[in-house]
């Protein structure tokens, strides 16, 4: 079928994400050296045979904790995201399903929470549960699932209201088959979709927040808080502050192009508009 | 719709939506794993500074009474003090707002400013070169990390070419010129994204209305295509534009925390940051509390002026 012909961007996307997998898994035998091993006599080294990329203010090797920073990060957006489904999902599903009063409550409560900016209030969640990897990620997570739920909602809405369902409950099927068996299955489309994007904005909450120095804590690398020490020598090294950004930004990027592919292909209404 | 009756009932739309926001601000202090009171007293306490506080915050009522009681004292300009120096939330809070929007309103500006000429400029060339390289630059710019962005700002126009200051603030009343050239960077940092997402949304929308019967209809009438845009085109995305110029206060007042932390601005972003590190929770929730109220407001006036454009949006 021709419209799962790749485009190029989408390709290149999954090119790049798949090879942010292999580092992550292979990151110890590929990377050069370890990503905390401190070597004082090696400090502040530019780009060299020996290491590729230089060395940091404690003399390690930039390209290895840029190796290292992979797996950190993917985990960290998988995280959030997975929160983010897991709550968001039923979340929507439910009030769209139920409809009346719950969806009317439910909603307000969405926009409530989208009324806040999500980088403040994932610090205000982080500051509550204390800041590290997992807790700035929990805290991604709860901001982004109002997103997730808003979708879900709008698609059950469309889903509940088709002719299938109603032949389905008409033969007897429970609110819970209903769900599960036609529900579901029919709205998981745009799902996919906000999944590939949700991990575009958990992985640059991730990095703001591992900036600001609530999220990743070194000496564990992030790309995060190998800017925020790349900052810190700004003046005499700035070349450093280049491999993480470029990571961060081609792996946003990535996530954006395989999201917007995601919807043409999987999204009904735009496969028949692109045709036209 | 009467436009008495419309306020009253966008307004009582919005009374909800703080409750539940604020309730929101409130719980996050519950979030905390073990005793709320401890956090509060800070480290080594004692076990009377302990009990003091529990009072203090009304900690040792039912959950209700103390959001009550708390939201009480916000809607009075009470948001607690610091844990750190015992100044009150809302003066920290008051002396660096000036800072945050200064950088927001110019990033607002300099994002609408360049976004809608750069969303209509690919529109009506929907499908060309110019269009494909403006989308392509617009994704570019959406996935931008806005703080690497500034470091690279800083670096090249404030460390090397030495035109803009790389860091801190002025006051805008007391050295207009100053406070501007100290906020251009940051402006420009935050813009970024924000041309992007202003740019692709807008081409979107005009796209749409292009491709209707009724402009094909002014069309085919004979009509200039300079004129149809101008006159029928923009007029019908204007409310797209202001729905995203809403959500683009909300990203704003959420990207300008990192921003604030690059330039070393005295802003609310680098306040809750700060005090978020140092475990200084009741200046968390104020700058929190303060940021939402603020984007709900800025929701209700996009929605009334929505309205007031556009008779269709006040019939839904």
């Amino acid at each position: 079928m021709t419209r799962w012909r790749l485009p190029v961007g989408a390709m290149l996307a999954l090119l790049f994400l798949g090879f942010l997998v292999v580092l992550s898994v292979a990151a110890r035998w590929i990377a050069p050296a370890s990503p905390i091993q401190q070597n004082l006599d090696d400090m502040m080294l530019g780009p060299g045979p020996g290491h590729l990329l230089g060395t940091d203010d404690l003399g390690r090797d930039v390209l290895s904790r840029l190796i290292y920073g992979a797996p950190v990060s993917l985990y960290a957006c998988s995280l959030a995201v997975g929160v983010a489904t897991i709550l968001g999902v039923p979340f929507g599903v439910l009030i769209g399903f139920v409809g009346g009063w719950a969806d009317e409550v439910g909603s307000r409560l969405l926009d409530a929470l989208l009324s806040f900016p999500a980088i403040v209030l994932a610090i205000g969640v982080t500051g509550a549960l204390g800041i590290g990897t997992t807790n700035a990620m929990l805290a991604v997570g709860l901001v982004l699932a109002p997103v997730m739920a808003r979708v879900v909602r709008a698609q059950t809405l469309v889903v509940r209201g088709s002719l299938f369902v109603e032949a389905a409950q008409g033969f007897g099927a429970g609110p819970l088959r209903v769900i599960v068996r036609h529900i579901l299955p029919n709205a998981i489309q745009p799902v996919i979709v906000q999944i590939t994007l949700a991990l575009a904005m958990a992985l640059l909450a991730e990095a703001s927040l591992s900036f600001l120095g609530l999220g990743v804590q070194p000496p564990q690398p992030s790309w995060g808080n190998m800017l925020a020490r790349a900052y810190g020598y700004m003046e005499i090294a700035p070349e450093q502050m280049y491999p993480p950004g470029l990571a961060i930004l081609l792996t946003a990027l990535s996530f954006n192009a395989l999201g917007e592919w995601l919807r043409v292909v999987l999204d009904p209404t735009m496969r028949k508009r692109g045709k036209s | 719709m009467h436009a008495g009756r419309l306020l009253a009932m966008r307004l009582l739309q919005v009374v909800p939506i703080i409750v539940v926001a604020t309730f929101v601000v409130f719980g996050l202090l519950h979030l905390t794993p073990g005793d709320p009171a401890m956090m509060l007293a800070g480290d080594n306490p004692t076990p009377q500074h302990v009990a003091e506080i529990r009072h203090l915050y009304g900690l040792d009522r039912p959950f209700l009474d103390q959001y009550g009681l708390w939201l009480w004292h916000a809607a009075h300009g009470d948001l607690s003090q610091s844990l750190l120096t015992r100044a009150p939330v809302s003066s920290l809070i008051l002396q660096r707002l000036p800072n945050t929007l200064l950088i927001v309103a110019l990033a607002l500006v300099l994002g609408l400013g360049f976004g809608i000429p750069l969303g209509i400029a690919a529109a009506v060339r929907n499908g060309s070169a110019v269009d494909q390289a403006l989308t392509s630059a617009a994704s570019l710019g959406v996935a931008l990390p806005s703080f690497w962005l500034a470091m690279i700002l800083v670096t090249v126009f404030a460390l090397d070419l030495n035109w803009f200051p790389a860091s801190g603030a002025a006051s805008l009343l007391g050295a207009p010129l100053d406070a501007l050239r100290h906020a251009a960077l940051p402006a420009i940092a935050l813009a970024g994204s924000t041309v992007a997402e202003v740019a692709r949304q807008l081409r979107s929308a005009l796209i749409e209305v292009l491709g209707t019967q009724y402009i094909r209809t002014l069309r085919a009438k004979g009509l200039s295509p300079t004129r149809i845009l101008w006159k029928h085109g923009l007029k019908n995305v204007a409310v797209t534009l202001l729905t995203v110029t809403g959500l683009m206060v909300n990203r704003l007042l959420g990207a300008t925390v990192v921003i604030e932390a690059v330039f070393a601005i005295p802003g609310t972003g680098s306040l809750i940051s700060y005090s978020a590190i140092n475990k200084d929770f009741p200046v968390v929730q104020g700058v929190v509390f303060v940021l939402v109220i603020g984007v709900i407001l800025t929701n209700l006036l996009v929605d009334l002026v929505a309205a007031a454009l556009d008779p269709r949006v006040s019939r839904a």
